[in-house]
């Protein structure tokens, strides 16, 4: 209650809301008392942009099933938009670090497929088609697709694909966007034409964003909002606002101001693994 | 024309060169050493035989094609059910693989004399053999590509409420589909040998029975023939099938290869 007052406090509505999660992933760990994640607390505000940084294992993806309604807590509650959550929520797209386009589906038909499935879309697909294909088609030319619409997902370079895929994530126009290192594969400059263009989508339509990443400059340069997340147990162990003012261009990663940011949360990392290493032996 | 250009040439003519240069060194081996035909023919008395025994050939021909398609079809039916159910299910993948590959070790030739006592003598051996040494690969493959689904992508739809059926429906089908053409290739010959099989154990006509009846006269050069005549129509087949996939599935030969 006191962490509702917060958030009340400080204007923004409440869309995320962690309360004391806990998850074990099957009930004999839960029995050894073995959490892949613990503890979470977590207010994220209405068209807040988060970033989740940590190492490797550390809970992230497991993190993103909570969040998503694909995994129950075992212990603690989870509200979205002022709804407990007890199932898929599909109301949140999803994209990671491999594209997973379908081969045999061109590009357009690769970002319909979202609405050939969530409800009200899927039962009104065939009679607004017409219209369906043109937003997908808007879609793509807003991310520097035009002009690929037609071609499939293996004539496109490693960059267009994951932009595909998270037009793919955005078609359904969810509430929510979950990327799952959605950059990580992809080389230095594509990766920061990339981050251009998804600041650029959540500018202008503010869903709520969930990045899971091991790049602190790219948490640092997109989110509001950085938790860092420490390695088995999974739990967050800093929470850092980025007060950056916006809009961000790419220089800004070049001011010391930001790169003090990201040298800070460096260290907070680095503390951590040092900790664990101590602990193991 | 271009070294590239003659190089494509000689690629696309070497299948045929290879069989004229081989069915040539045969005739060759054949005549130098005057092997006697009932040993080993030599090909142009094949193709005597084939001339003089046309009619009753083809009418074989036709009877183990006919056999052969309705065991296949057979296959098909309950290969790709067969693949759907062990690709979809774990624990139907757990219960049944294992002696689905049991099923496929026992050798089909132990099994034509139990058919023969099931369904006598004629067609019903020809066919169930025909399907039992076929399905295999079909279900194997179907569900090899059913359950090779990338978890991601299972997540981006199970999110958005997808059942598994629709999972099933736009994902797992299509994703299957070239690796079920590519089965349809192999099983088609594996069709063919086990429509031949239980002609020669059991039947009272087809390719397999003639062959029989000719090797028991010694009339090699006739046994010869129906074995060309079964390798054709295999291949036949096969190349019927390969084309089908090509045309269907071309999102999964894509490559350097055919630019």
């Amino acid at each position: 209650m006191a962490a509702q007052k917060d958030v009340a406090a400080s204007g923004g509505d409440v869309f995320v809301q962690f309360n004391d999660v806990w998850l074990a992933y099957n009930e004999e760990l839960l029995a050894a008392n073995h959490f892949a994640v613990e503890a979470i607390d977590l207010q994220v505000r209405q068209g807040e942009f988060i970033a989740i940084v940590g190492p490797s294992g550390c809970g992230k993806s497991t993190f993103m099933k909570l969040t998503t309604g694909l995994r129950m807590p075992s212990m603690g509650k989870i509200t979205i938009d002022g709804q407990p959550v007890t199932g898929p929520l599909k109301i949140s797209g999803m994209a990671f670090q491999a594209p997973s386009l379908l081969p045999w589906r061109t590009t357009v038909d690769n970002v319909l497929l979202p609405l050939e499935i969530v409800e009200p879309h899927r039962s009104q697909f065939k009679s607004r088609r017409a219209e369906y294909v043109e937003r997908a088609r808007k879609l793509l030319q807003k991310v520097g697709l035009g002009g690929y619409e037609d071609k499939f997902p293996w004539q496109l370079s490693g960059g267009m694909q994951q932009r595909a895929s998270i037009c793919r994530a955005l078609i359904h126009e969810p509430k929510m966007l979950l990327l799952d290192e959605p950059f990580g594969a992809l080389d230095a400059f594509t990766r920061e034409e990339l981050w251009c263009i998804l600041r650029d989508l959540w500018t202008e339509q503010r869903f709520n964003v969930i990045l899971v990443t091991h790049d602190l400059r790219e948490s640092v340069f997109l989110a509001d909002t950085v938790y860092v997340m420490s390695k088995s147990p999974g739990r967050f162990v800093v929470r850092r606002e980025i007060d950056l003012p916006r809009p961000r261009d790419l220089e800004i990663t070049y001011t010391s101001q930001f790169t003090d940011i990201v040298h800070e949360l460096r260290g907070h990392i680095g503390a951590m693994r040092k900790a664990g290493a101590e602990v193991a032996q | 024309m271009t070294p590239a250009q003659r190089r494509r040439q000689i690629e696309r003519w070497s299948p045929i060169i290879a069989a004229a240069g081989m069915l040539l060194l045969w005739q060759l081996v054949c005549s130098v050493f005057s092997i006697a035909d009932y040993i080993f023919p030599s090909p142009w008395q094949i193709g005597l035989a084939m001339a003089e025994f046309f009619r009753p050939i083809m009418e074989a021909a036709w009877k183990t094609f006919w056999v052969t398609m309705v065991g296949f079809g057979l296959s098909i039916v309950v290969g790709v059910l067969l693949g759907f159910l062990i690709g979809s299910s774990r624990l139907m993948y757990a219960a049944l693989y294992p002696l689905l590959v049991a099923f496929n070790a026992v050798p089909k030739a132990a099994i034509v004399p139990i058919l023969i006592v099931w369904f006598g003598i004629g067609v019903g051996p020809g066919i169930l053999t025909a399907f039992l040494i076929s399905f295999f690969p079909i279900t194997v493959n179907i569900a090899t590509g059913l359950a090779t689904l990338e978890p991601e992508l299972e997540d981006v739809l199970r999110v958005l409420g997808a059942k598994r059926w629709d999972v099933l429906v736009k994902v797992g089908l299509p994703r299957s589909m070239p690796y079920f053409y590519g089965s349809l290739k192999i099983a088609i010959t594996l069709a063919f040998v086990g429509t031949v099989l239980a002609e020669m154990t059991a039947g009272d006509s087809g390719i397999g029975y003639l062959m029989q009846t000719a090797g028991s006269q010694q009339r090699l050069p006739l046994a010869f023939a129906g074995l060309v005549v079964i390798g054709v129509m295999a291949m036949a087949m096969y190349e019927l099938f390969s084309y089908i996939e090509k045309h269907t599935t071309a999102w999964a030969h894509r490559g350097s290869q055919g630019e």
